[in-house]
């Protein structure tokens, strides 16, 4: 028998910790999200897509402003100190991967940014901006260069959110390795799905929806080796692991984000691929809300495990 | 260079809670927040039954993880006794360092920025023990400097058997507990 009793009850922290709610889920499945699409436009661009006009590669990169202003500014308000924001940049500190991010976010906007005037939208380009998007379109290059930095500032991007919550070793849950590769990879999948739906071009989406298979594949595989990482490490892993498996959390994580959000769609997706079945928007849209479910149950149920049994 | 931290003989505790009203007078805690708490801990099996109570508060970790994943500075190693100490003006409370701590010991405070223990250095520099030490009724906490073979901490580590909680975090703590 074992009784601990304590006279503390600090607001946030006691009984279980409870700092983080859904900005910061939200925050980790748009910078996924935008990860994966910076990651498939960018390869588009590498591919040489950009030469047919209906490539997706010209819609992702504004969606991707857009989508990762929102991400941002859900982080903006969770801080507790909002005015002292600009502090993220007064310092690089190398162990704090929320100081890599702050600094990978602000070479990740002039990539987006690069990538946006190749081609941008008739609607807000004028005369001038559209001569520039048709000069920068013929450079080679350019465009070369900027489908590379799009992949790699995507990669930085979508691992460092994983390894932000993995960095902190008191949560057992969240101290994985794999959470860096799970997190980059359900931010590709979301974007595959996601460009699987928009995608114009045919071939493209058959690509994106073959290629949201693998992903999926992927995901499955990892979310295995993270338990298992967990279940065969200290008493307090495995009681993070446990969290899943009879505790709290079991019903969403499996019911939720690995049957709906990944198995399911999976077979939708490798039905339709093989051409036994209609591609169903359903499918995609099954995987998006997967990956934020994912974002939300690992978030939570981190702050839910403790060293403290 | 000194390297502070504080020995608790549990022999000797009560669980009086002196330690955390002079830590609330003496540092204007906000009401409802502790920098310092009481933890009783009872084990074994009736009637075989082991009590330790315990003042608990922020370890001023060797190997702080709460420092370790601070995006800003705030939470940083001074050099003065080697405490770890958040500077508000810094912090912009992201609250990482909550999440890293395994001990659970900070807090946010209601003006946004991280706190904590901070060993009481404003009275440590001007050669007072901290609050708590000072106004302990069975004079069961020490203060002293870890490195100073001679100072009072480090000879009870000598003689005393000692733990610290959650070793197995590898954050070296730097407050033992006398047993």
């Amino acid at each position: 028998m074992q009784e601990i009793t304590s006279t503390r009850a600090n607001e946030m922290v006691d009984p279980a910790l409870h700092i983080w709610g859904w900005e910061i889920p939200i925050y980790l499945f748009l910078g996924g999200l935008v990860a994966g699409m910076m990651i498939i436009s960018g390869y588009f661009l590498l591919s040489g897509r950009h030469r047919n006009t209906r490539c997706a590669c010209f819609v992702l990169p504004g969606l991707s402003l857009a989508l990762l202003s929102v991400g941002m500014f859900a982080l903006f308000l969770d801080l507790e100190y909002k005015v002292h924001f600009w502090r993220l940049y007064t310092t690089i500190e190398p162990k704090s991967p929320m100081s890599w991010g702050s600094w990978i976010l602000l070479l990740v906007y002039p990539a987006l940014l690069a990538n946006f005037l190749l081609r941008i939208p008739s609607l807000i380009g004028s005369g001038n901006l559209r001569h520039l998007s048709e000069r920068l379109i013929r450079r080679e290059m350019f465009v070369k260069w900027t489908g590379a930095l799009n992949m790699l500032l995507g990669a930085l991007l979508g691992v460092y959110t994983g390894i932000l919550l993995s960095t902190l070793g008191a949560r057992p849950l969240w101290n994985s390795a794999m959470l860096g590769p799970l997190f980059l990879t359900s931010g590709l999948s979301a974007a595959a799905a996601l460009v699987h739906m928009i995608a114009r071009d045919r071939s493209e989406r058959e690509l994106l929806a073959k290629a949201d298979n693998a992903f999926l594949i992927t995901e499955l595989m990892l979310i295995g080796l993270l338990f298992i990482g967990l279940a065969t490490a200290t008493r307090v892993h495995i009681g993070a692991a446990e969290l899943f498996f009879g505790g709290p959390y079991t019903a969403v994580f499996w019911v939720l984000v690995v049957g709906m959000g990944i198995v399911v769609p999976l077979i939708v997706q490798l039905l339709a691929v093989n051409h036994r079945i209609r591609h169903t928007p359903l499918a995609p849209l099954a995987v998006i809300i997967g990956g934020v479910l994912l974002r939300f149950v690992i978030v939570y149920a981190g702050q839910h495990s403790t060293w403290r049994l | 260079m000194a390297r502070l931290g504080m020995v608790i003989d549990t022999t000797k505790c009560v669980g009086c809670m002196d330690c955390v009203v002079a830590c609330k007078t003496e540092n204007d805690v906000p009401e409802g927040f502790n920098r310092d708490w009481i933890v009783t801990e009872v084990s074994g099996q009736f009637p075989t039954l082991q009590m330790e109570i315990r003042s608990e508060r922020c370890n001023h970790c060797d190997s702080p993880p709460c420092v370790y994943c601070c995006p800003t500075g705030a939470s940083h190693i001074e050099d003065l006794g080697k405490t770890v100490q958040v500077d508000r003006h810094l912090c912009i409370g992201c609250k990482a360092c909550l999440a890293a701590c395994p001990y659970d010991a900070r807090f946010i405070h209601p003006d946004g920025y991280a706190d904590k223990c901070t060993f009481c250095m404003h009275r440590v520099v001007e050669g007072l023990e901290p609050a708590c030490v000072a106004v302990c009724p069975t004079h069961c906490m020490y203060f002293g400097d870890l490195d100073d073979p001679n100072s009072a901490v480090s000879r009870l580590l000598r003689s005393r058997e000692h733990h610290t909680l959650l070793r197995e975090a590898g954050t070296k703590p730097r407050i033992y507990f006398l047993v």
